[in-house]
């Protein structure tokens, strides 16, 4: 009994019972939902915000935010499709890694503002949210990059298989497991606990506060500048407002996977359920005839829900603690 | 005698227009218990900050073990060996024992951090210390007492020579405390040497060898514990006639205007009844975490209480909010006056009306004359010193923002005043200032509640005190009876009084 107890404080698993009682009700309505194939799309659709989930996980572990996720994903999706439409006989791998490491210097000009302009996160990347779309728009001169102009190999990137599973889950796995290994295994990714749960502590025992942001920027942006690639040619499309409002859909997997807000608390798998949550919410909502229209007021209406009882169960311990005290 | 590890040769330190620190000898010597005296605002933890390399002193000597040092930051501090244990400020809450006792110092196997290591080196460590605590265990899921032994194993962990315990027992309980000195036994023995922050007499008694007495930034004497005794290290460490610090006139005291009985709340305080008279200074006393701000904040409306009566001039009150309790005529200067008491981005004019706004709009929008002149009124009252009335709070000194939120409050016209740490962190000059215009008030009717953990302070000011140890009120008394003995008994719990 008490087993079951300890496990239920676990958020993870109270999150993933919920995953499963959400599907099965809607497998009540329509039969068919859970099917290897549906869960399969599922997932395929929810690994992009999957990956740049996971980049907004460091920043929040931290204490900050990163609002200019939607538009680093799109500009380095436009920048590697006008680079594939300019330059067909460049290999996909090597436009990839030119998508990522846009992203990369992005990402790490907010650390630069962060770490040692001082700036806020909020107010850094809200600032280069508008500046990194603005950029988009001067790149492509506000044109599209259509599928006709992409070249089949860029198309097939996140479509292609390996053993059964589409490159783009693939990619969602690798970049989770080197992700989850770099925050339990490595100093730097413990040090952006360090710095999220007590900035005069982590001082105290020589944590730069600078290193960490200038790292979880850099990497939130390269996660972005994967996400942009595969997004401009799963969609086969390369348009300026690609990923508008994408900055929301991050923060809410992270706030589901019980990722505190303040700092200092939550871990990756919590974030990809969060994010699956997400994606089955949204892929249930057309199958039990909801209007999709409904859609962000859904998801806004789950992320507070989960802010409500994340401040509950926070406020019930911290009582648990003071009656320890048994006065 | 054993070998002088730590030596302190004439250290100064200057901030921006105070002298913190003024000529500090100190001399540590290995195996030995060193025990730092003082009363707050001493200099004791400017002196710390300057063994652990958070702050460089302005001028002066650290030799450690033989060779002169000058320590970079506190990561130098600590890899030569000295480390302090402060109270809770430098631990991770959301982080596991083990972690918290190792960050910044991760082990590693093969590139990665290796858990195991680290969790079975957690295990021996706190074997040996003789306490029961799961390595995985988030450290807010642990107490006070825990949280210091995980603190002090931190400290072990990195080999430390020198440790310096900042104020340890201050939120431990009797028991606790047994544990913590079965520690420092262990140290002591192991040939580490540990610095002792402490103004308990008891466990200096108990537990150190040798003393070094500060007083307002300045060295005043050092000395073998057992052969100096405790009446002149007191003597020592307040070393002034307090009638010259605190200018207390004999006033009539008043009838009584608020009466307070059985006042509890889960988890911080239970029980607590006493009376204020007007034109009275009612002292609080009581270590860090006995629950006397608890009290303070319930009786104002900002906290909820569990149970208790609260009467205003023999009438029963309930009050729920600040508002409701200036509307009472209560005023509250809360102790942290940076996070409290003061808007530092606000200007002295806009922090000095913000209680009496209503008062002083008409149809909603703030009469600028009566705002100055409120202002001005108040503020020459506290001699504020500032460019000007307009200037914001931050442009003040410390001992200036102390009297600015005391403005603020008198702005109001309380009936009673509740001060809560009056003149912590100001210099004496601003101290003897702002006590000499706490007793004014007083003499002109105000009802005053002084919570302090200054004693001279607390005996040098009330008419009576009360003293409040772990959540209880423990004794009274009164100014005749109030003396340090008693007081610092009472308020380590040694004798419970019934409250019966």
């Amino acid at each position: 009994m008490n087993t079951i107890k300890e496990l239920m404080k676990k958020r993870e698993i109270t999150l993933v019972l919920l995953v499963l009682t959400l599907t099965v009700l809607v497998n009540l309505r329509a039969p068919g939902f859970v099917s290897g194939e549906n869960i399969s799309r599922i997932i395929n659709d929810t690994s992009i915000l999957i990956m740049v989930a996971i980049g907004q996980f460091f920043v929040i572990l931290t204490g900050g935010i990163d609002l200019s996720v939607g538009s680093i994903i799109a500009f380095s999706g436009m920048a590697a499709s006008m680079l594939n439409q300019s330059n067909p006989a460049l290999p996909v791998g090597l436009v990839l890694m030119v998508g990522v490491l846009i992203g990369l210097v992005l990402g790490a000009f907010n650390g630069l503002l962060v770490a040692f302009g001082k700036v806020p996160p909020i107010i850094a990347t809200l600032g280069t949210m508008s500046i990194y779309r603005g950029f988009t728009f001067v790149l492509s001169k506000g044109q599209w990059v259509t599928a006709h102009e992409m070249t089949e190999g860029y198309m097939n990137l996140p479509k292609g298989t390996f053993l059964g599973l589409s490159n783009l889950i693939w990619a969602a796995v690798l970049v989770s497991a080197v992700m989850i290994f770099f925050s339990r295994y490595t100093r730097s990714g413990r040090e952006v606990y360090a710095i999220g749960g007590n900035k005069t502590a982590a001082h105290f025992v020589g944590v730069s506060e600078a290193k960490v942001n200038m790292l979880i920027f850099s990497i939130s942006g390269a996660l972005c500048g994967i996400a942009g690639v595969m997004w401009t040619s799963r969609y086969a499309a390369a348009v300026n407002e690609t990923a508008t409002g994408f900055e929301l859909q991050t923060v809410a997997a992270c706030v589901l996977g019980g990722v505190n807000i303040a700092g200092g608390a939550g871990a990756i798998p919590g974030v990809i359920i969060g994010a699956l949550f997400l994606g089955i919410i949204n892929n249930a909502l057309p199958v039990v005839n909801f209007s999709p229209f409904y859609q962000m007021f859904i998801q806004g209406l789950i992320v507070l829900a989960a802010m409500f009882i994340n401040t509950m169960m926070d406020n019930r311990k911290e009582k648990e603690l003071l009656n320890r005290r048994s006065l | 005698m054993s070998d002088k590890i730590l030596e302190l040769q004439n250290i100064t330190k200057y901030f921006p227009g105070i002298k913190a620190l003024d000529g500090i000898n100190l001399n540590i010597r290995e195996g030995e218990v060193h025990a730092l005296i003082g009363e707050n605002g001493a200099g004791k933890s400017t002196l710390v900050k300057i063994l652990t390399g958070v702050y460089t002193p302005t001028t002066g000597k650290i030799i450690y073990q033989g060779k002169e040092y000058s320590f970079k930051n506190a990561i130098d501090a600590q890899e030569a060996g000295i480390t302090a244990i402060h109270q809770e400020a430098s631990m991770f809450p959301e982080l596991s024992v083990m972690e918290n006792i190792y960050m910044g110092h991760h082990l590693k196997k093969k590139g990665a951090l290796d858990w195991k290591e680290m969790r079975q080196k957690t295990k021996d460590l706190l074997q040996k210390m003789e306490i029961d605590i799961n390595p995985d265990t988030p450290v807010k899921n642990l107490g006070v007492a825990q949280r210091h032994m995980v603190e002090i194993a931190k400290a072990l962990s990195i080999d430390a020579k020198v440790v310096i315990m900042d104020e340890p027992t201050s939120a431990l309980t009797l028991r606790e405390v047994e544990d913590l000195y079965k520690i420092v036994r262990q140290l002591k023995k192991e040939n580490k040497a540990i610095i002792f922050i402490s103004h308990k007499f008891e466990e200096i008694q108990e537990i150190c060898d040798c003393f070094t007495v500060l007083r307002d930034g300045q060295y005043i004497g050092e000395g073998n514990v057992a052969e100096t005794g405790i009446d002149q290290i007191v003597n020592m460490m307040v070393g002034r006639s307090l009638d010259q610090m605190f200018p207390k006139v004999d006033v009539n005291i008043g009838e009584t205007i608020l009466e307070v009985e059985g006042l509890s709340k889960a988890g911080s305080f239970k029980d607590v009844s006493f009376e204020l008279k007007k034109g009275e200074i009612l002292g609080f006393f009581g270590l860090v975490g006995a629950g006397r701000s608890e009290v303070m904040r319930a009786i104002f409306g900002i906290d909820s209480l569990d149970a208790g009566t609260v009467r205003l001039k023999g009438q029963d009150v309930v009050i729920n909010s600040a508002r409701e309790a200036m509307q009472k005529g209560l005023a509250y200067v809360p102790e942290d006056r940076q996070t409290q008491g003061v808007i530092l981005e606000q200007s002295l004019t806009s922090n000095i009306t913000l209680p009496i706004i209503d008062k002083i709009s008409r149809l909603g929008k703030v009469d600028a004359k009566a705002e100055k002149a409120k202002t001005a009124e108040f503020g020459r009252m506290m001699e504020i010193k500032a460019a000007g009335w307009h200037v914001n709070a931050n442009t003040l000194s410390g001992g200036n923002q102390q009297k600015v939120v005391l403005a603020k409050w008198l702005a109001t016209e309380p009936e009673i005043l509740i001060l809560d740490e009056p003149t912590k962190g100001i210099d004496v000059g601003t101290k003897a200032a702002v006590h000499e215009f706490i007793s004014e008030m007083a003499s002109k009717g105000l009802a005053v509640i002084m919570v302090s953990s200054e004693l001279p302070e607390i005996l040098g000011m009330s008419d009576r005190v009360v003293v409040m140890h772990e959540g209880h009120k423990t004794k009274e008394f009164s100014r005749d009876e109030a003396d340090s003995d008693v007081i610092i008994k009472a308020a380590t719990g040694h004798t419970v009084e019934s409250n019966a």
